[in-house]
């Protein structure tokens, strides 16, 4: 159901922009004013959503520990430093592999039940398939993205002609056909099939989980649309986008709705960003299990509001056992304390 | 209350979730499935000491639908959600950042275990999620159910109750997480906003008030706490022929020594003690232990971080006043998560001047590692004696062991203790083997009964959540012969036993240094005829066999 309503919720935002400008030849409106709102929208959330985060101290320094600690001898243990790293530059390593390699989900495993002769059995075996398709989505995305650069770059920088030559270096087709262009799709695929098929996970998945990938499924097809089928003007559209760019916008005539599908699903996916999930993207670098080294035993960390509380002060301690404890022969800082309060 | 067999509790395990979406999924209140309330006078009396983080003493029961809820709990729980928010990064970047991948789901052993989808670390994080979104977030207000959102209502907070009562805060999820989201982080949140409103369990309360009063978990006074230690003397005398000095509140000793009052309690842990009694004996170590500071553990760290501190300080407190230099930890799971993640941080400033970096006074090794904290773990100080080779060790005497370790969770995967235990075990055994890859080492399985959850009351929750690491046990022991799990926590020795004989019989459980108690030649011994446990040791059986119960 959730799914199904993503899916809907999806059809309808394309179905706006070819109303829009289809039929109201509103191309103004959603070629220069909801991609700028858009992206102010975007832009200021997203900035807003880590402010609120980074004003939250982090009182306690609390790493997950992958691996053998940094040991008091280095000759006798040898520490895990890029999964427990003791100091500020094995946590950047570890980061850079969490983010550019996304390494936790490497270590990923899946858990079955077996009844055998010798009774039962759990068993774990590697699973990798998330891990593949997430990193190939996520790069795709990531190339997909750079590679946009040169609609709103002039002139286009030399990174993003490598780019572009090596990802349509296959030359299939005219015009050429980007690898990432199908690798986002397929990556996007898997995630929406794990999401339906396996029963656990469609049971956690809700709205926010389906919807945004179908809003993506939609930019990236829509964006494939005009590029392999409508063959929309992209000196044109290159036009629009230095315009919006230089702040002086204007829309040349001419270029195909599919376009502004594009644009419209772009902008969605923008304003959605800040208050949704998407925002792990930002998230994992302020992530306080992985940002910090494990090394609270030797470096002192503070705490900004450390609470004052006192233990329970010996004295009174002392005074309530203080009988017993003479009795027993423990030693009292007080030998008043000995004498039972009827007593004294 | 009858318990199913392995075999048959193992069939009904179904990972199939429910028809009924989980918001819809009622939660079952039957006895069995929950642990008992706390008592009111340990509520009344913590209350006396920090009024602001434990809730209205009173009689109540969560089978029943009236929980006896102050008026305004909505209040006091939504503001102490928004207090939480505003203090712990943690919580407010795990409300927002998590993705539902599901790469979690299946690493919890309470899952594993049960089917039950409200155990999926990602979906016990939603429980609260879910009310932040509805809350908190401007989308989740708008949209509602399309974001998953709901709010707070009684139903809720049972919800609550139940399901951060069955976390053990092992963290394991949190390794498989892409964004190191830590459930064990969610779930003390929520145990905080629970106790606000008076929402607790007694076998987490009960240790608190009693570390608070008489020192250590389970209310031992100083006299009988002295008594015990005693009696462990005399078997120690009784065993080796050698009278160990067991020195209590002593001024003037270079270290104190604490270690988690269920090593003086219970079996096993008291023969694990009586290995540190020997261990110091041996060394003629200049120590003292406390029977103020008689409690390693932290049940404070089950409540909330008030209490955690509270409770923390009395070991730097009672370092000062018996001018300790440094303290020696035993072996204790939460105990070490607490040192490691948060003593210096709470308390560092109440260290007394004279307090030095650990110097072990035998080998001169100085341990830089715990420079700030002041504290070192037991067997990285008994590794550093055996590497030095100041220890005299007959591993024979564990011949009749086959060991595998279980990684505590705490020291596994809070501080990255895995090698040190490993070390020491191999350097006082014969007979080592590891449990299989993904069940050791910082991919650990919960004894299911950590964080205050190890009471008899949910005893099918804790033999269902110890699913994971009897198997495991299970699997050396078939084909390993292994016949004695050791571990570096008094939780586990404590519920294991019981999950052992559940899922794999046969198996017995030890601390490290009961082994090495075992394994350690005192000067001046009689010829020892039997282990810490007084079991014959491998060629001195005959006497034993011999002998007939008179009446047969």
């Amino acid at each position: 159901m959730n799914a199904l309503y993503s899916l809907v919720f999806v059809f309808i935002l394309v179905l706006i922009p070819l109303f829009g400008v289809g039929a109201g030849h509103m191309d103004f409106g959603f070629g220069v004013c909801i991609p700028y709102t858009a992206f102010a929208l975007f832009l200021s959330g997203f900035v807003a959503k880590i402010f609120g985060w980074a004003k939250s101290p982090v009182p306690y320094r609390i790493p997950t520990t992958g691996g053998q600690q940094l040991p008091y001898d280095p000759e006798l243990f040898k520490q895990s430093k890029l999964d427990n790293p003791s100091n500020g530059f094995q946590t950047v390593l570890r980061m850079i592999l969490e983010i550019f390699a996304f390494r936790s989900l490497f270590r990923n495993t899946s858990t079955s039940l077996h009844e055998t002769k010798d009774g039962p059995v759990v068993a774990y075996a590697s699973s990798k398939w998330l891990w593949l398709f997430a990193i190939l989505f996520h790069y795709s995305f990531f190339i997909i993205a750079l590679r946009h650069l040169r609609l709103f770059l002039e002139p286009i920088p030399f990174f993003v002609n490598g780019l572009e030559f090596m990802d349509g270096i296959l030359q299939i087709g005219a015009p050429v056909m980007y690898q990432t262009d199908a690798l986002i799709v397929v990556g996007l695929l898997f995630l929406l099939l794990r999401r339906l098929v396996d029963a656990k996970i469609r049971y956690i998945s809700l709205v926010a989980d389906f919807f945004p990938l179908f809003l993506i499924l939609g930019v990236a097809l829509s964006g494939i649309w005009m590029r392999y089928y409508a063959k929309v003007d992209v000196v044109a559209i290159k036009e629009l986008a230095m315009g919006l760019v230089t702040l002086h916008p204007h829309v040349p005539a001419g270029i195909d709705v599919s376009f502004y599908v594009h644009v419209f699903l772009v902008s969605v996916l923008m304003v959605y960003f800040p208050i949704s999930k998407l925002m792990h993207m930002p998230g994992v670098f302020l992530s306080p299990t992985r940002n910090m080294p494990n090394d609270n035993r030797f470096h002192h960390h503070e705490n900004p509001w450390n609470p004052d509380i006192k233990p329970l002060a010996y004295e009174s301690y002392e005074k309530e056992f203080g009988p017993f404890m003479a009795e027993a022969g423990l030693p009292l800082d007080n030998p008043e304390n000995a004498k039972a309060p009827e007593e004294g | 209350m009858s318990m199913p067999s392995a075999d048959e509790l193992f069939k009904s395990i179904d990972y199939n979730p429910p028809a009924s979406g989980w918001m819809e999924t009622p939660v079952n209140f039957a006895p069995g499935n929950w642990c008992y309330p706390a008592k009111k006078d340990m509520v009344a009396y913590l209350q006396g000491y920090m009024p602001d983080a434990f809730g209205n003493p009173r009689e109540w029961s969560p089978g029943e639908a009236d929980w006896k809820l102050p008026p305004n709990w909505k209040e006091i729980v939504m503001n102490g959600f928004r207090e939480r928010l505003d203090k712990f990064r943690s919580l407010k970047v795990f409300m927002d950042i998590c993705v539902r991948c599901g790469a979690c789901a299946d690493k919890c052993h309470f899952f594993i275990g049960s089917g039950d989808p409200k155990n999926m670390p990602v979906l016990r994080a939603e429980l609260m999620r879910s009310i932040y979104r509805g809350e908190f977030t401007l989308a989740g207000k708008i949209l509602s159910k399309l974001t998953g959102s709901r709010v707070m209502e009684e139903d809720v907070l049972k919800e609550w109750f139940i399901y951060f009562y069955q976390c053990t805060e092992c963290r394991r999820c949190s390794l498989f997480c892409p964004y190191g989201i830590d459930t064990a982080e969610i779930t003390m949140m929520a145990r905080e906003l629970l106790h606000l409103v008076g929402v607790n369990i007694n076998w987490v309360l009960e240790p608190v008030s009693n570390c608070n009063r008489t020192g250590n978990h389970l209310g031992i006074q100083p006299h009988a706490f002295k008594d015990i230690v005693d009696f462990m003397v005399d078997d120690i005398e009784e065993i080796t022929g050698v009278r160990v000095k067991a020195p209590l509140n002593e001024k003037g000793h270079e270290i104190l020594f604490i270690t988690p009052s269920g090593d003086v309690f219970a079996d096993p842990g008291i023969y694990t003690f009586m290995g540190y009694l020997m261990l110091f004996h041996f060394l003629d170590l200049d120590y003292t232990m406390s029977t103020y500071a008689s409690e390693g553990g932290n049940f404070g760290l089950f409540t909330n971080n008030e209490a955690m501190k509270k409770l923390n300080a009395k070991m730097y407190a009672e370092a000062n006043r018996l001018g300790c230099k440094w303290i020696l930890g035993g072996e204790c799971g939460h105990m070490w998560r607490v040192i490691n993640q948060y003593m210096d941080t709470m308390n560092g400033y109440l260290q007394g001047s004279h307090m030095e970096t650990p110097r072990n006074p035998i080998t001169g090794t100085v341990f830089h590692n715990s420079a700030v904290t002041k504290m070192v773990h037991i067997t990285e100080f008994t590794a550093d004696l055996i590497k030095h080779g100041k220890l005299n060790l007959d591993p024979s005497r564990n011949d009749q062991y086959k060991v595998t370790f279980h990684d505590s969770c705490n020291p596994a995967r809070a501080m990255g203790l895995l090698d040190e235990p490993r070390y020491v075990i191999k350097n006082v055994c014969n007979n080592f083997v590891d449990m299989p890859a993904g069940t050791i080492r910082e991919e650990t399985f919960c004894c299911a009964g950590g964080s205050g959850l190890n009471t008899e009351e949910i005893m099918e929750i804790r033999l269902r959540g110890g699913l994971p690491r009897g198997n495991a046990l299970r699997y050396v022991q078939d084909k390993n012969g292994v016949n004695m799990m050791s571990c570096i926590c008094a939780i586990d020795r404590a519920t294991l036993p019981p999950l052992a004989d559940y899922w794999a019989p046969g198996v017995e459980v030890c601390g490290v240094h009961e082994l090495v108690g075992n394994a350690l030649i005192l000067p001046g011994e009689q010829e020892r005829t039997m282990n810490l446990r007084q079991e014959s040791l491998p060629g001195f059986e005959d006497e034993d066999d011999d002998w007939t119960p008179p009446n047969m």
